[in-house]
């Protein structure tokens, strides 16, 4: 009986393989990828986003299923979603709890990449499909956020929609364009709508297959940044230092997954607010074309980027610098694999300088994030020696420069940089 | 070197994200005193929200049913908060024309159902106890949490009439109403206490079954935990 079975498994196997590769594609991507046995805590993010992004796609589909994507019912369909729809308010509170901590998942997954050298040779193209996935999921938060029709979602897309009015020219007609309308309204909810949930997120999808597919074609990078291809068992081929994605870094990913989840649903339930920055007071007053909030603030995700548009100073009457600032702010990322000059991959081989500069970078980073969400006079302003400028401002200023400097000075000091011997084989 | 760098990271993020509070016109000195498991005061609030304030206001995403929440049945209900031949599964409407309204009062009086989400409880209960006596205004008062306000002090009658004295920016007393000071503050506190309540009517269930999601999780993560281990025992 039991023999039989295995023979009934078994057929249906090689009659889906002789049609479509499942074992060899089970095989390549899970049971024979062999990934370095040194993963640290810094690699549990990559399956994270994966999990975050199910997670958004899944609560999405349901939040659709109730959800009005018309200026006169959107507010009051989410207030209903969240008293009237059974388990509603977990969906809706999954959901944006989910939009912040993709955002955390991802930054942290791109700070591991960063540390540990992980967009160099030969990984360019897995850190560009990266780079895609960061924009695309930017546009899909930025999206999403008008959805429920509150007073910050309508003047945030109001905002960010105007910074295309100061392009040069073309400007005014390009934020009618793309809001359908002389200012946000109802004909803008819908095209967002449409691109939060159907457009973006199929970029997003096609990206991430095409990030993990190159990346299981090269290899996955470790903390030490040693090729572990380069030393393999001459009888099998299978690299010396490499181990089974599954089950290992499947088993140990799980771990990583129930430890997220913890966090995740201690905020769902109990904090999903927190403390204005995940969900903001000011967005539970409907949208009100006539009245203007009198202070704007992006969701904590965008403000870094938000604290150099505002820093940079205009020139003329035009503020098209700080835009174009802020876009070179996000693109910057993408030209790293090229910027760094060192012979060394990983932070553990790298000299003093190099990780000067990178604390310079994370301190600025996280300064401009918290300047973004407050009002630019927040700490008053300096004496009549400094022109009595706002003293947020310039702090913004000097962390925008750092930023900056971190990427554009990239060749020299990663070139001067003292760096350490790299073992031949990964320290475990 | 590097691990406590980011450590050092990470706690100065946590620290500014719990160190937060949204930048208010007007500092509030006040704590509302919310406690969602105090049925009796979240009734009284309930009565005199009906009473007092749906007249003007609206609660649209409000259900008289999902007043069961707070420990009425929906005979209660019926009987007491009922007027004008709602069905108990209605929402809390009210039949002033927002356009008449704004005629009226110069502003159309805002649906309360999420106000405590969008001020914070505190403000609200401030601002019930901070109206004064201002003839300058059209309606011949004033806020002090909420300057030319233009909703009249509809609670004069059980507060009494309050000046402010200009030199203090404290509110005092000129006229008694029908309540003691004391009073009037529970007032106030029921009131805003309901009103918390009806910006997320949900928000006591979610506690619970939050505990219930960790603990569960609790016991998920020591057990993938030993799987883990037990699979990398053999990676040298």
């Amino acid at each position: 009986m039991a023999t039989n079975k295995k023979t009934i498994a078994a057929g249906v196997l090689d009659w889906v393989d002789a049609r479509f590769p499942l074992t060899s594609t089970i095989k390549g991507h899970l049971t024979e990828y062999y990934a370095p046995k040194n993963f640290n805590f810094w690699y549990f993010f990559g399956s994270l986003a994966l999990l975050v992004l199910v997670l958004q796609i899944v609560t999405g589909i349901f939040l659709t299923m109730n959800y009005k994507p018309d200026a006169e019912l959107a507010f009051a369909s989410v207030e209903y979603i969240m008293r009237d729809v059974f388990g509603g308010n977990i969906i809706r509170y999954m959901h944006s709890t989910g939009a912040s901590m993709f955002f955390v998942v991802v930054y942290l997954h791109m700070f591991r990449g960063i540390i540990y050298g992980s967009y160099r040779t030969p990984r360019e193209l897995i850190w560009l499909f990266g780079v895609g996935i960061f924009l695309v999921l930017m546009g899909e938060a930025f999206f999403g956020y008008l959805l429920p029709w509150g007073q910050m979602s309508y003047w945030g897309a109001q905002v960010i929609v105007n910074l295309f009015s100061t392009v040069p020219f073309i400007g005014p007609d390009l934020s009618e364009w793309l809001r359908g309308d002389y200012l946000v309204s109802d004909a803008t909810l819908n095209r967002f709508f449409a691109f939060h949930v159907i457009a973006l997120p199929l970029v997003l999808l096609g990206l991430v297959a095409v990030h993990i597919v190159a990346l299981h074609e090269v290899g996955s990078n470790n903390p030490d940044g040693v090729e572990i291809k380069a030393t393999k068992d001459k009888a099998t081929g299978i690299p010396l230092d490499g181990i089974p994605f599954h089950p290992y870094y499947s088993v140990k990913d799980l771990v990583g997954v129930v430890a997220f989840l913890m966090v995740f649903f201690a905020i769902v339930f109990f904090m999903p607010e927190m403390g204005g920055y995940f969900l903001e007071a000011n967005n539970f007053v409907p949208a009100d074309p006539l009245k203007t909030p009198a202070h704007i603030a992006p969701v904590w995700y965008f403000t870094p980027y938000y604290s150099i548009l505002r820093a940079v100073p205009p020139i003329g009457i035009s503020q098209f610098p700080g835009v174009v600032a802020m876009g070179l702010s996000v693109v910057a990322f993408a030209f790293l694999p090229w910027l760094d000059k060192s012979p060394v991959k990983s932070i553990r081989y790298r000299g003093k300088l190099y990780k000067r500069w990178l604390a310079a970078f994370v301190v600025s980073f996280v300064i401009l994030g918290y300047l973004g969400t407050v009002p630019g006079d927040i700490w008053g302003q300096f004496g009549p020696w400094l022109g009595r400028a706002d003293r947020a401002t310039v702090l913004a200023r000097i962390c925008s420069v750092v930023y900056f400097a971190f990427f554009a000075l990239m060749p020299w000091y990663t070139k001067k940089d003292q760096t350490k011997p790299v073992p031949e084989r990964v320290t475990y | 070197m590097m691990k406590k760098m980011f450590l050092q990271a990470f706690t100065s993020l946590t620290l500014l994200v719990s160190g937060v509070a949204l930048a208010n016109e007007v500092h509030i000195d006040v704590k509302a005193p919310i406690s969602m498991s105090d049925k009796a005061s979240l009734q009284r609030g309930a009565k005199n929200f009906v009473n007092y304030c749906l007249n003007c206001h609206s609660a649209n995403y409000m259900r008289y049913n999902r007043l069961q929440d707070i420990g009425l049945t929906d005979k209660q209900i019926k009987e007491n908060l009922l007027f004008a031949g709602e069905k108990v599964g209605e929402t809390m409407r009210v039949s002033m024309n927002p356009k008449d309204a704004k005629k009226w009062f110069g502003a159309a009086p805002p649906d309360l159902s999420v106000e405590v989400r969008a001020r914070g409880a505190d403000w609200v209960y401030a601002y019930l106890r901070s109206f004064y006596k201002d003839d300058t205004r059209p309606t011949g008062w004033n806020n002090q949490v909420f300057d030319k306000v233009a909703m009249p002090h509809v609670l004069y009658e059980l507060q009494g009439v309050q000046v402010l004295d200009h030199e203090t920016h404290t509110l005092k007393l000129e006229r008694a109403g029908k309540l003691s000071p004391q009073e009037y503050d529970q007032f106030a506190g029921d009131l805003t206490n309901f009103l918390a309540f009806m910006a997320e009517p949900a928000k006591q269930s979610r506690y619970w079954i939050g505990v219930v999601v960790l603990l569960f999780l609790s016991v998920l993560f020591v057990l993938v935990k030993k799987i883990k281990t037990e699979y990398w025992k053999d990676i040298r």
